[in-house]
């Protein structure tokens, strides 16, 4: 037998761990230790190059990680033990999967022959996380432990970016076997993500759009996760053929909200002059975008006379909710830099005056309009302020889910991509407090501010001891109007007005929580205390929990009412009882 | 609109359901059959038939033959779903390519004395099925052949003293000289 002793690749599975998360260039992780990681956090204390940041819950860590690697474009890591870390971690790990986030989370599990035991913190890992990531494993031999570990970073960051889980029994951690650096061999040869679009496709898809007379352009998330080269080529795209552009929640940024052809996000929240150019158009090019029922609202009258260019890396989108015409299976930014190229050798931009002429009617009919009032807050008004006070700073946002995200999507402009960090197709409360924490840990000079509801911050709270374990100077910008105030808009809405359960009666004093807490409170009451406490606050190099009291009553919109279409929004100024009532008329039904 | 007051849109959809067999070419891996099967459920979609084994050890290679039901979008939907996991190779939809052949086994007891033993004997000599176990009350027969040639002996069988069933569930192959 040779001796091994002298091999630097001979180490325990625990170094293996902290070896390959170095060798992926990983800088922070996010965890909480427990019995079935000892070893690995053992391995963490002994080192410097990676900086584990220690969380209150493990969700936290999920959603912490979720903003790192949405603000970065690199993969979010979290390190959890056994039993409840793993099952703490499955709503961000279902989160990162709704919307497309690579997360690398690495879990403890009890030792092999304990396995089926029900065993002290055991629990089935890989069987209860097998839905919500895009793969997992639990590695039973030391010796395939970093051919795992390098291929769930593979995973995780390559084709549509997901959650990836590796459950590592505490056995596997003591285990002395040979690490390897990441190769290409370590990849399972079935998974081949297709990233270059099919020319001819791509072809078909320039003719459609060169003979558009009312085209639209909708991108998504898609074009955010491509990374910044699709950001420019996109707003490229949209300067060189001139056309009209709208997004997502999950896109905002990717064309800035202060570019000339920004229609606003449309969708269910959207603007009126969206949804009608969506509606009435053409010519419709989806980028990175999957027709969620957010989006598209009733499908069988989705945009009726438009002939539709879908451009997914995901395969599995392509007619899912919505039949497309010229499907183009690949990278968003890849595929829009050999469609600007075909574009611009073969075709001109096409004159659409006349369409430009009708989206300024529906754009005079200023759907995000709202009366404003010198006694109370409004939230919109109060998402004005806030964006106003923080231009000119770097800043980052997230937000929790509810009335102030919608707010947010619509009051907040963003001009960058990255930028924006929320939870759209899971809709998870609680998301966007630890999410700034992961933000604020990338960022560290930079201004995060997480847009919060009263009710959603309250999920995740806890996490505001980690802030200022770390000295993380997150800004906490609660519109409290001491509703759940989404569900008290639908309870009056479609539920006669009975507000089941949705009002938060035993609110904390905000102030003295963040006193508590060790960091800052601030209070605004009256629209005239807003521009002060708002310097305040950013001016602040500590962690705030900011106290806005909002109107408690006030509903979001412009909406499409139930299962209707996009050309029959309910506007602000029309949202009478009676219309609103007529609009929902029918009853009410679950969700 | 007669729909409820929903934010979601909740008339459903009447296309007509179409019946497709699925080959699907995994890595034999733990954990790969629960993949496939958790799609099937957390989706919504049906299985009326599942075969798994491993076809070619040396590279872990498993077939899986699922026959499924659905409407056109549903079905297109279940492919990529399927082509999408990590560890499956290839999907191939062998209605559609058309030039497939399906096969499934089914060992079938019948108990009796008398004429209906004889009547049974006679009618699995007819769909050609061998005996593989017989007592002097008893036999069970091997049958094999496509589904519905199976469906139709064991609906003979039932009047002569059908005691149970066992079936494969469905495997398929491409004709011809090429590999799926």
């Amino acid at each position: 037998m040779t001796d091994k002793s002298n091999d630097p690749n001979q180490m325990t599975g625990a170094a293996m761990i902290v070896r390959a998360l170095i060798d992926h260039g990983v800088q922070h992780i996010f965890g909480y230790p427990g019995g079935a990681v000892l070893p690995i956090y053992d391995e963490i204390f002994q080192q410097s190059d990676v900086e584990h940041i220690l969380v209150r819950h493990e969700q936290g860590a999920g959603h912490a990680a979720e903003g790192y690697a949405r603000s970065t474009g690199k993969p979010g890591v979290v390190l959890v033990t056994s039993g409840p870390g793993a099952t703490n971690m499955v709503t961000p790990l279902t989160d990162a999967l709704m919307d497309s986030i690579p997360l690398v989370c690495i879990t403890g599990q009890v030792p092999t022959h304990l396995i089926g035991n029900d065993a002290f913190q055991e629990c089935d890992t890989v069987g209860i996380t097998r839905p919500c990531t895009k793969h997992n494993w639990l590695v039973r031999d030391v010796n395939d432990l970093a051919k795992v570990l390098h291929e769930a970073f593979y995973v995780a960051t390559t084709g549509r970016p997901g959650p990836v889980v590796v459950d590592v029994p505490k056995d596997v951690q003591f285990a002395l076997g040979t690490y390897h650096p990441p190769r290409k061999s370590d990849v399972h040869v079935s998974y081949t993500p297709r990233v270059k679009g099919d020319a001819a496709q791509i072809r078909k898809a320039v003719a459609l759009l060169a003979a558009a007379k009312r085209p639209v352009i909708y991108s998504g998330g898609g074009v955010i996760n491509s990374g910044p080269e699709a950001s420019k080529l996109l707003r490229e795209l949209v300067d060189v053929t001139g056309f009209p552009i709208t997004s997502t929640l999950m896109g905002l940024g990717a064309y800035p909200a202060t570019g000339k052809n920004w229609l606003g996000m449309l969708g269910m929240h959207g603007t009126y002059e969206a949804n009608m150019t969506m509606h009435g158009c053409d010519v419709m090019l989806c980028v990175g975008a999957r027709f969620d029922d957010r989006i598209t609202g009733r499908t069988d009258a989705f945009s009726p006379g438009s002939k539709k260019i879908h451009i997914d890396i995901d395969p599995s989108s392509i007619n899912k909710n919505i039949h497309v015409d010229v499907p183009i299976i690949g990278d968003a930014g890849n595929v829009l830099g050999d469609l600007l190229q075909v574009f611009k050798a073969e075709a001109k931009k096409p004159d659409i005056k006349a369409w430009w002429q009708e989206i300024a009617k529906w754009r005079a009919r200023n759907s995000l309009a709202y009366k404003k009032s010198n006694d109370v807050i409004l939230p919109q008004y109060a998402i004005q302020k806030l964006f106003e006070a923080t231009r000119g700073h770097d800043t980052y946002i997230t937000t929790e889910v509810g009335q102030h995200q919608m707010w947010a999507a619509q009051f907040f402009g963003f001009d960058e991509p990255h930028r924006w960090m929320t939870s759209g197709g899971l809709g998870t409360m609680g998301y966007g407090l630890p999410a700034a924490l992961g933000v604020q840990v990338a960022h560290p000079d930079s201004l995060v501010i997480d847009i919060a509801g009263d009710a959603s911050v309250q999920m995740t709270m806890q996490e505001m001891s980690t802030a200022v374990q770390f000295e993380l100077p997150i800004k906490i910008f609660i519109l409290n109007n001491q509703y759940m105030g989404m569900v008290r808009q639908w309870q009056q809405l479609l539920h006669g007005n009975r507000l089941s359960h949705s009002y938060s009666e035993a609110l904390p004093d905000f102030v003295k929580l963040a006193d508590a807490f060790g960091c800052v409170g601030i209070q605004a009451i009256k629209p005239s205390d807003l521009d002060g406490a708002l310097k305040e606050m950013i001016k602040v190099k500590r962690p705030v929990l900011f106290d806005c009291r909002v109107a408690a009553l006030e509903n979001c919109f412009p909406m499409i009412p139930s299962g209707k279409a996009h050309n029959e929004m309910l506007l602000p100024a029309e949202a009478t009882d009676e219309a609103t009532a007529a609009a929902f008329a029918g009853g009410k039904a679950l969700v | 609109m007669n729909q409820p007051a929903s934010a979601y849109f909740l008339e459903e959809r009447h296309d007509p359901n179409e019946t497709h067999t699925l080959s699907v070419l995994v890595q034999n891996e733990p954990g790969v059959l629960a993949r496939v099967i958790g799609l099937f459920s957390g989706r919504g979609y049906n299985i009326d038939s599942l075969t798994v084994s491993e076809t070619e050890s040396h590279k872990h290679l498993s077939r899986i033959t699922i026959v499924t039901t659905g409407t056109p979008t549903v079905i297109e939907q279940i492919k990529h779903q399927l082509d999408r996991m990590i560890p499956v190779y290839r999907v191939v939809d062998m209605t559609i390519t058309g030039r497939s052949i399906e096969r499934e086994l089914a060992m079938v007891k019948v108990r009796g004395r008398g004429d209906s033993r004889v009547e049974a004997l006679r009618l699995a000599d007819a769909f050609r099925a061998r005996v593989i176990d017989a007592t002097t009350e008893s036999f069970v027969f091997e049958i094999t052949g496509n589904s519905s040639k199976i469906s139709q002996f064991i609906d003979l069988m039932r009047p002569l003293g059908l005691v149970e069933v066992a079936r494969t569930g469905v495997a398929a192959i491409g004709r011809g000289p090429e590999g799926m």
